[in-house]
């Protein structure tokens, strides 16, 4: 027993640094990317140009209809064979990034649509540009619709990480991995190393609630 | 805060000329050519049944739908064929002439009664912040709601949303208001704080159209009353002509129909 007490307390720190230095950074560069490319798509979805709306909507069935750990193994393991070889970070920030852009995409699509057509009207009549009309009309209350399933997006995002360590990205995981072949104590390590994913995931849902709290100011309870 | 520009000569020189306006929806034809102008200074009002046209006819004046056909002719421009394609240009300078206020108030629920009227001013027609935000309060003073200027819309009444809505039109210093049905959307007893204050700026000497159901503020407000029905302008002239003495049937069957819904 006592030498289980010393292996998680001598485990906590590399499992932490791994958190630190590899599973949190790889979500949030991940997401902030990955935002950034739902945003774009979801206005092609939106665009009436059949061109444009149908390579988004292209693309948004293909990430949703594939594993996410097979589309980290093509960027990772296939890409090579066509004469294009990728880092084991860059191809998981690329791979995570296009799956997180595929499922934003469409939550923000929606959300857009929810804001009632009379914001545009009234916007368009004081003069505003479709553009100055996005940014300072509907997306401020896009966002107050999109913060809940988009903080979904990134919980799993989070726990989705872990599929970094099939491709070598030294995240929590892969950590964890190591010290349990070296001590063969598995499920006390993996128990570990799932109670430091679940507590990451419990500080999101706090900064979840408060965005939401705070993005409700102006609404009606 | 009177629109100065709009001091009017002895003979009111005309805004606005409508000619042969025409717009359909699909198969149905909501406008089938609609001619009026609108002088300085004056205020017109279109009534008429539900679906007669009355509310596209107001928004086609601002770009918010486009028009089949006809013209429009703005003193000062611009004039717009809309047997062509509208140019980007030509909507930016259409809509520069006027500001909306309506039905459902469409205020920013996310921004203040403050930020409301400045956005505008401020990111639209690029007036230095101070100077917008101290008309705005002006503004919000006359219509009675200074001490709200910090709340967000959905802590107004639906009367207090609605004159926001008229000063946020105001504070971009149209040189026409158009109003599509204010107070419709409003509870009976907050009907008449909205049209006093549609009443004080057609005193002061704006230029509006007023889609309305309110015949009692046509009769006292009007300088024309328009009477559509089936997309067509049916009969036009002064207040007390088109409500003492209508000349045409569908005139006095509308009319009698909302003065007299017992009968």
């Amino acid at each position: 027993m006592n030498e289980n007490v010393q292996l998680l307390l001598d485990s906590v720190v590399p499992l932490a640094v791994g958190a630190v230095t590899g599973t949190i950074p790889l979500a949030l560069a991940s997401f902030a990317l990955g935002l950034a490319l739902a945003l774009v798509v979801a206005l092609m979805r939106l665009s009436k140009n059949r061109v444009v709306s149908g390579i988004a909507r292209f693309y948004v069935s293909v990430i949703r209809g594939t594993p996410l750990l097979v589309q980290l193994f093509v960027i990772f393991y296939g890409m090579p064979s066509i004469g294009i070889t990728i880092d084991p970070w860059p191809s998981a920030i690329a791979a995570f990034s296009l799956n997180v852009g595929g499922y934003a995409a469409e939550i923000i699509r929606a959300a857009i649509l929810s804001v009632p057509k009379g914001q545009w009207e009234a916007a368009y009549t004081i003069g505003m540009s479709p553009a100055t009309t996005l940014r300072r009309v509907i997306l401020p209350q896009a966002a107050r619709v999109s913060v809940p399933p988009l903080s979904n997006t990134f919980i799993s995002l989070v726990k989705d990480t872990s599929l970094a360590s099939l491709i070598l990205v030294t995240e929590m995981f892969r950590v964890a991995q190591q010290i349990a072949a070296f001590s063969t104590e598995f499920m006390l390590v993996y128990l570990e190393a799932a109670l430091l994913y679940w507590i990451i995931c419990l500080a999101l849902s706090g900064g979840q609630a408060r965005l939401e709290k705070r993005l409700d100011r102006y609404v009606a309870h | 805060m009177s629109p100065t520009d709009h001091a009017a000569p002895a003979e009111a020189a005309t805004l606005l000329t409508a000619r042969g306006i025409r717009k359909s929806f699909g198969d149905h034809e909501v406008l089938r050519g609609i001619d009026f102008s609108v002088r300085r200074g004056d205020v017109v009002t279109l009534i008429g049944p539900s679906g007669s046209g009355k509310t596209t006819v107001l928004r086609a004046l601002n770009g918010l739908e486009t028009p089949d056909g006809g013209e429009l002719a703005f003193d000062g421009g611009p004039t717009i064929d809309f047997s062509r394609p509208v140019s980007k240009g030509d909507r930016i300078a259409m809509r520069d002439r006027s500001a909306m206020v309506f039905q459902h108030h469409n205020l920013f629920p996310h921004m203040t009664v403050l930020e409301n009227v400045v956005e505008g001013p401020i990111r639209v027609q690029r007036v230095p912040k101070a100077e917008a935000i101290a008309a705005a309060e002006a503004l919000l003073d006359r219509v009675g709601l200074a001490e709200k200027r910090d709340q967000y819309p959905f802590q107004l009444s639906g009367g207090q949303q609605q004159r926001v809505g008229i000063v946020r039109a105001l504070a971009l210093k149209p040189d026409l208001l158009l109003f599509d049905e204010p107070t419709s959307a409003l509870d009976p007893e907050l009907v008449g704080e909205v049209l006093h204050v549609i009443k004080e700026l057609a005193d002061e000497g704006w230029t509006m159209v007023v889609v309305t159901h309110e015949l009692a503020f046509a009769r006292q407000a009007a300088d024309e009353v328009l009477f559509m029905d089936g997309g067509v302008i049916v009969e036009r002239g002064a207040p007390r002509d088109i409500f003492t003495n209508p000349r045409e049937e569908r005139t006095r069957r509308f009319l009698d129909r909302i003065l007299r819904p017992l009968d």
